[in-house]
């Protein structure tokens, strides 16, 4: 294939990517390392370098839009962002030593999970809760803008929550994704945080955790110029219009149409690595 | 109370000038990176990809004085490498700006917390070669 044919399609691959994750709120990030490895057949190591990349780009440029809105908590973010932050080290290592396969496996079992998460409804974190000593003194439980008023909530569970953070940041070190499904679990089931706020919040802490992982993976030289380039401005393009039709747009069919597409790249992924062939 | 509400105005304030400077870091980088583009598909459009095999990247992209080096020379994937190194250190800046925010806060707890994510990410910028 040639340069400008590779780069053309990457580039129209990622644009879709990152529309469809932006509109379905699944992340494109996640269907990107199986395009590159299963169509285009990159070894998994450079993919997951673009991915990445790719990751800081969206959180980072849709953090304006979330903040102006008043929910995001920097005190949960910043607190949470130790947990994801080691746990983005520790995974970009393994990166390097695991045989590629058994990442493509590890790859293919998130997204099998991820989509099945995506299929159940949102719990809504709505219960008044009585604050918790710890969450107290970290300071982590705020206020939002809601109907007119401001709601304030209690954090809960803290050191599940962080826990299961420092799995969020190793898989994201590992794979080169947002793990927004891992942050989801930590953040609206253990710590019960309102879904408006966790999600603004991870949003915001996905960019840091990316990269914590992505110094290691430049170091390593896993960042190639010519495939990091099409994915990057791809799915940046494609995320940015994706945030500004959110609104109007039915998303009901374009998340099971997405699914879909997760739940075969999955599979492709766990029979490819269970083969040794990626 | 009022304090509650002042300290979450500050944040408000705070977070929107991090937010800010966070969003053009992206512009720009995404800029370099396009400029590189053209450069870089001029030269070598008509070459025949391989990335089937894992080499690494050689170290004139691995590290900030060869990427530099590279662009000096107006090598095209020399700048593209440049807008994403600029792309990395855009979430290390805003956790740097943060430390800047709590102390002005005087919330010496979360200036120490912000202080190790930041110490965190420049290992693993400088650290791990």
């Amino acid at each position: 294939m040639h340069v400008w044919e590779f780069t053309a399609l990457v580039a129209l691959g990622s644009f879709l990517a990152g529309l469809l994750g932006a509109l379905t709120g699944l992340g494109g990030g996640v269907v990107l390392v199986p395009f590159l490895t299963l169509v285009f057949k990159v070894d998994i190591r450079y993919a997951i370098g673009a991915s990445l990349v790719s990751v800081i780009a969206t959180s980072s440029g849709a953090a304006a839009a979330y903040v102006k809105e008043g929910f995001s908590n920097i005190r949960i973010g910043m607190f949470l962002e130790i947990a994801t932050t080691i746990g983005a080290l520790l995974g970009a290592f393994l990166a390097s030593k695991l045989p590629t396969n058994v990442i493509a496996i590890v790859f293919g079992t998130v997204l099998l999970i991820s989509a099945y998460s995506a299929r159940k409804p949102r719990p809504l974190a709505d219960r008044e809760l009585p604050p918790d000593p710890l969450a107290t003194k970290l300071k982590l439980n705020g206020s939002f803008p809601e109907a007119g008023t401001m709601r304030s909530y209690n954090v809960q569970r803290v050191p599940a929550g962080f826990s299961l953070m420092f799995g969020a940041g190793a898989l994201s070190g590992l794979l080169g994704i947002g793990s927004g499904a891992v942050k989801v679990l930590a953040m609206d089931q253990a710590m019960e945080i309102p879904f408006k706020v966790s999600t603004t919040t991870s949003n915001f802490m996905i960019g840091v955790t990316a990269a914590a992982s992505a110094g290691v993976y430049l170091n390593r030289g896993y960042i190639d110029p010519g495939i990091a380039m099409p994915v990057m401005l791809g799915v940046l393009a494609g995320s940015l219009l994706g945030t500004r039709i959110l609104v109007r747009a039915e998303t009901k069919w374009l998340r099971l149409v997405f699914s879909v597409v997760i739940v075969v790249l999955g599979l492709q992924m766990l029979i490819q690595g269970l083969r040794g062939k990626i | 109370m009022i304090s509650n509400l002042r300290q979450a105005w500050n944040d408000q304030k705070i977070e929107i000038l991090i937010g800010n400077l966070l969003r053009i870091g992206v512009m720009i980088s995404a800029t370099l990176v396009l400029c590189g583009a053209v450069v870089y598909l001029s030269r070598h459009g008509m070459e025949r990809t391989n990335y089937k095999a894992f080499h690494g990247e050689p170290s004139e992209y691995r590290t900030l004085s060869g990427i530099i080096d590279q662009v000096l020379h107006f090598r095209g994937r020399g700048i593209i490498q440049l807008g994403l190194a600029l792309l990395i250190a855009t979430p290390v800046a805003r956790v740097a700006f943060s430390i800047w925010g709590f102390l002005a806060e005087r919330d010496r707890m979360y200036a120490a917390f912000t202080t190790l994510v930041l110490a965190i990410l420049l290992y693993s910028l400088v650290g791990t070669r």
